[in-house]
Order: structure tokens, then C-alpha cells, then sequence
């Protein structure tokens, strides 16, 4: 009897034992495994650091290594001189700044009047909305080039934002937050003799930050990356935005200056990899409820 | 766009809500005022969608049945000849083909890898969330310059892929001008600047699963991978079904990463619906047959998202 007792006992030790030893090779695994897709996804961007810090002789040497040897800070000035930076920054500043600016701004107001202001048949202005987030850009994009171009507005600011100012996606992202907003507090604005301006600025849009925060992020990163119709409509190296730009650099015959163009591209990279740094709850939770709670 | 995301996960049912209880009260005075602002918050936002959407999609109609050309700005009606010449090009078949292999290998690889790193992510390890931001950071960075990095690390001769490879022996292919290793190339660029986008999709639909689901599973005895089968999966169904959609639509827009990386080629290697669209607009100059591919890729993708509608309605489970 002891004898059974005692085994069943360290049976039941072997077991735990085996347990704790799974439980930590699981660690362990999985350990390595978040290493493995953090490397695949990181070393690309260490290499732009490494190739925009590296002198040529680095670079082009027949043994590259991932890092610099001697890092130093000639690619930047060398790539500032290479293309009109200046401008290109400006013009993707002007851009960025009238295009996310308007879908900003018509994003709330929109959703707004679609939840609070009453309007015959509003539901339907809303569906009508929401069907042009089935026509992407690409689609349209010939015949807005011709209304563009009918309007001599090639190569100009108001050409490059203008087609794209619209927003469907905001609207919608605001109007669903808006609708669980407690009716009594509009009511009460109202009440108090607050006209729809008023309530929207004073009362609505302190509450509702977060989700006018996350629009707007997500339409600011979308603006300073857009790439196919600032090239379009581009004509001239002076109108030319940051990610049109610095594709220019690549030189067709394969004999590019890569310490520079990866000091470029780090121009392109930085501004939105900061804003992405210091907000990326608000981007990341954007993109997750869009999926998850639509 | 993933824009487009939105429309079917929409709740249809609300728009039958009577849009206000005092819907037959007369008209006021205070109604116009209302309507008025409805107009001025509203309108702005409209007449762009309609001279920016609708009316464009209209006269992709109209275009597609002339030769109206960019240069001297004239076309006339000339019936069918576009959709003769587009579709009976040579190098046709092989731009469908090369849009169905792009999309189809970078979607299928993006859900099964994002559903991995997702499922990793989501165990209690430590600095999950600092490797949750490092890969969701090329989703946002811009086409343009992660094309150009990448033209970098595909280098043959001083890229990293070719540092990585040399001491190994082992000679480094040439990516961007082997008609062969070119796709595969794209298709490496554009999973790897995507796969932080699948993943966070993921793991919001895995934090949305019950968790007295997976409870229950382990009370009835289930094991992780029973638990992995039938709660894990079928609860991920909608987020699975929405990713695809999104990443079949995106895919089909994918201009910048080959635009810069291989401009379609080499020999039309890489030469999908939508860089064709682009070639013939711009470098051909003809507005017709751009407009005979743009109602393609209009077709296509308006069939894939009713596709999402009807599949959402009938199959997937919601946990």
C-alpha cells in the first residue's frame, strides 16, 4: 500500500516536473520566435540607417557588412544637394496640410450634420457616401486627370489635393462614434441656445478627440505617403511632393549612390515614423475597430 | 484603398430606423435652418465626391468607346475598339495572370503569416508590444521609400541579401532583372510592408474571442490545438474574411512598390492591371483603352467586396 502511494506520488512529481519543463521550452520557443520576426521586419530598416551612414568605400565594397564602419553624416548633406529638398518638403508640408486638413475637417462636420442635424432622408445621403469607398482612386483616375487638366490646374497645389480632399472612411470612423454619444448632451447645448457650430466645437469635438485624433492620423500618413497621383499631376521637379521625389534619385543604369538615396529616403521616413512614435495607439487602434466593431 | 473596408461590416438594419419621431410634424420654420446646415456641413464633402467619383465613373464609360488622346486633346466615338485592343493584346493574358499570382500569393501569404505572428504576439511574453509596434511600422511608411530600400537590399552586388548569401557560397540572384526571381521579389516587398497590418487585424479579433469559450473547451477536456480548431479559428472568421477582402482590393492597387521597383518589367514580369492602366494613360497616351482597364479593375473589385457581403450574411460565425 505505502509502496503504491509513494509512487503514484512521484509519478504525479514526474508529471508536474514535465509540466514546468514544457511550459519553459514554450517560453523559450517562443522567445526565439518573436526574435526571428522582429529581426525580418527590423534588419530592412537597420539597412537604411547603416547604407545612409556608411561612407561609399563601405558601400561598395565586395564584403558589405550590415554595420557602418566609420558613421558619418556626408550622405545627408550630399542628398540635401542632390534634389531640391527644400522644396520637396515644402510642397509635401503644403500637401499634406491642405489635403488631411479638408478631409479633417469635412470628416466631423459631415458626420455631424448626418448624426444631429435633422434632414429628410439623411440615411440615404449616408449610403450614398459610404458607396464611394467602392470606387478607389485608380479607377477614377483618367478622367480626374482630364477634369484636372480641363481646369489648367496641372502642376498645381490645388490639383494635387483637390481630387482626393473627399472623405468617406473619416465620415463613417466619426459617425460611428459620434451615434454613441449621449443624446442629452447635444440636447442640452441646443437647449441653452448653442447653434450647431457651437455644439460641434464646444461640445462635441472635446469628447470626441480620441476618434478625430485617429482620423486624422491615419489621413496625415496617407497624404504624405500618396505617390501615384502627386506623380501624375506633377510636372515640374519644383511641384514634385517627398515620395515622388526621391524616386527620381534611382539611377536607370544601376549605377545609383546608395549611402545617399538611404540618407533621402530617411527624409521621407523620419517625419512619419516620429508621429508614428508618439501617437501609434491612436493609429493602431484606428485600424484594429475598423475591423473588429466596424 | 482598405477603405472600402467599412462598407460591409456596416449595420444595414439601422437605416430602416425612422430617421426622426417628429417625421410628419410640419414643416417649421426651424426646419429650413436645420436643413440649411445639414447643406453646409454636408454639401462640401458631396458635390467632391460628385465631381471626383461619380461623375469620373460615368465618363469612364463614355471614354472607353473613343480615342480621345491626351496629347491633342480629341476623341471620337469609335464602338468597340478599345476592348479589341486591350483585350486582344498580346501581353494581356500575362498581365491577368501576373495580377492573379500577385494576389493570390501575397494574400494567402499574408493571412497565414499574420495569423501566426499574431497567435505568437499574443502570448504573455515580454516586449510583445515593443515587436507589435516595430512590425506594424512599415504599414505606414511610405510605398515610395520602402520600394527604394528594397531595391537596395535586392542588390546583387552590394546588397544585404548578397552580404548575407556571400559567405555562404551561395551566389545571389538577380532579383529586379531575372524575369523569373522579379515577382517573387514584389510579392517579398509587399507582404513585408503588409504583414504588420494583418497581424494588428489579428490580434484584435483574437482579444475578441470570449474568454469563457476557451474555458469551456479546457473543462470539456479539449486540447490546444481541439481549442486552436474550435474556438480560435471559427471565432477569427469575420476578422479572416474582412482581412482577405481588404487585401485582395489592395492588392489590385498596388502601383507604387512595382511602379518604382521594376516599372513592369523585366519583359512584363511584373506588369499588373493596375500598372498596365497607368502605361496606358501615360506613357501610350491613350485615355480610351486606360478607361477599358479601369472598369476591369472596377468590376473586379465591386465582385469581391458583394462576394463579402453575401459570404458575411450566410457562413461566417460569430463567436
Amino acid at each position: 500500500m505505502r509502496d503504491i502511494a509513494l509512487s503514484t506520488s512521484a509519478d504525479q512529481q514526474a508529471i508536474r516536473t514535465n509540466r514546468r519543463a514544457w511550459q519553459v521550452t514554450q517560453k523559450v520557443l517562443g522567445y526565439l520566435a518573436m526574435i526571428a520576426v522582429v529581426l525580418i521586419i527590423g534588419i530592412p530598416v537597420a539597412w537604411v540607417l547603416s547604407g545612409a551612414l556608411k561612407t561609399n568605400r563601405e558601400i561598395f565594397s565586395t564584403a558589405p557588412q550590415l554595420l557602418p564602419l566609420n558613421p558619418n553624416f556626408d550622405n545627408f548633406a550630399k542628398a540635401w544637394q542632390a534634389a531640391p529638398f527644400d522644396r520637396f518638403y515644402l510642397n509635401s508640408f503644403i500637401t499634406t496640410l491642405l489635403g488631411a486638413g479638408a478631409k479633417i475637417v469635412m470628416a466631423v462636420t459631415t458626420a455631424y450634420a448626418l448624426v444631429f442635424v435633422r434632414f429628410p432622408k439623411r440615411d440615404w445621403i449616408f449610403v450614398l457616401l459610404l458607396l464611394a469607398l467602392m470606387v478607389p482612386e485608380e479607377v477614377v483616375l483618367v478622367p480626374n486627370y482630364l477634369t484636372i487638366a480641363g481646369w489648367r490646374m496641372v502642376n498645381t497645389y490645388p490639383g494635387i489635393v483637390l481630387p482626393g480632399a473627399s472623405t468617406a472612411f473619416g465620415t463613417f470612423l466619426l459617425r460611428q462614434y459620434f451615434r454613441t454619444l449621449p443624446i442629452e448632451l447635444i440636447d442640452a447645448a441646443r437647449v441653452d441656445g448653442a447653434g450647431h457650430l457651437r455644439t460641434l466645437l464646444s461640445v462635441v469635438m472635446p469628447v470626441a478627440a480620441p476618434a478625430v485624433a485617429t482620423t486624422a492620423l491615419l489621413s496625415i500618413t496617407a497624404k504624405w505617403n500618396e505617390y501615384l497621383w502627386p506623380l501624375l499631376i506633377t510636372t515640374t521637379e519644383d511641384m514634385r511632393t517627398l515620395p515622388v521625389g526621391i524616386s527620381r534619385l534611382l539611377d536607370q543604369e544601376g549605377n545609383t549612390e546608395w549611402g545617399v538615396v538611404m540618407a533621402a529616403t530617411l527624409f521621407v521616413i523620419v517625419p512619419v515614423m516620429l508621429i508614428f512614435l508618439y501617437a501609434q495607439r491612436f493609429v493602431v487602434d484606428g485600424i484594429a475597430t475598423g475591423a473588429v466593431k466596424g | 484603398m482598405q477603405l472600402i473596408l467599412a462598407l460591409p461590416l456596416l449595420n444595414w438594419g439601422e437605416l430602416n430606423e425612422p430617421m426622426s419621431s417628429n417625421r410628419f410634424v410640419r414643416i417649421a420654420r426651424r426646419d429650413w435652418r436645420e436643413w440649411l446646415t445639414f447643406a453646409a456641413f454636408v454639401g462640401p464633402n458631396l458635390l467632391l465626391f460628385g465631381i471626383f467619383t461619380y461623375y469620373p465613373l460615368i465618363q469612364n464609360g463614355v471614354l472607353a468607346f473613343s480615342n480621345y488622346n491626351l496629347i491633342t486633346r480629341s476623341g471620337q466615338f469609335i464602338g468597340l475598339r478599345n476592348f479589341e485592343t486591350v483585350f486582344g493584346s498580346t501581353q494581356f493574358g500575362k498581365i491577368l495572370s501576373n495580377t492573379f499570382v500577385f494576389t493570390t500569393v501575397s494574400v494567402l501569404l499574408l493571412i497565414a503569416l499574420g495569423l501566426m505572428v499574431a497567435l505568437l504576439l499574443n502570448q504573455k511574453l515580454r516586449g510583445r508590444n515593443a515587436a507589435r509596434s516595430i512590425l506594424f511600422s512599415p504599414t505606414i511608411l511610405a510605398g515610395a521609400a520602402i520600394a527604394i530600400v528594397w531595391i537596395y537590399i535586392f542588390d546583387p552586388r552590394f546588397g544585404f541579401i548578397y552580404a548575407l548569401l556571400r559567405p555562404l557560397g551561395i551566389p545571389a540572384p538577380k532579383w529586379l532583372t531575372d524575369p523569373a526571381w522579379a515577382m517573387p521579389a514584389i510579392i517579398i516587398v509587399y507582404v513585408w510592408k503588409n504583414l504588420g497590418y494583418a497581424t494588428v487585424i489579428f490580434i484584435a479579433g483574437l482579444q475578441a474571442i470570449p474568454r469563457e469559450l476557451y474555458e469551456a473547451a479546457r473543462v470539456d477536456g479539449a486540447g490546444a490545438l481541439d481549442r486552436f480548431w474550435h474556438v480560435t479559428l471559427p471565432g477569427l472568421s469575420p476578422v479572416m474574411f474582412f482581412l482577405v477582402v481588404t487585401t485582395i482590393l489592395s492588392s489590385f492597387q498596388a502601383f507604387d512598390i512595382i511602379n518604382i521597383m521594376t516599372k513592369g518589367g523585366p519583359v512584363n514580369a511584373t506588369n499588373t492591371l493596375i500598372f498596365h492602366l497607368y502605361e496606358l494613360f501615360f506613357v501610350q497616351s491613350s485615355a480610351g483603352r486606360a478607361a477599358v482597364v479601369a472598369w476591369l479593375l472596377f468590376v473586379l473589385m465591386v465582385a469581391v467586396t458583394l462576394l463579402q457581403v453575401r459570404y458575411l450574411e450566410r457562413r461566417v460565425s460569430y463567436a
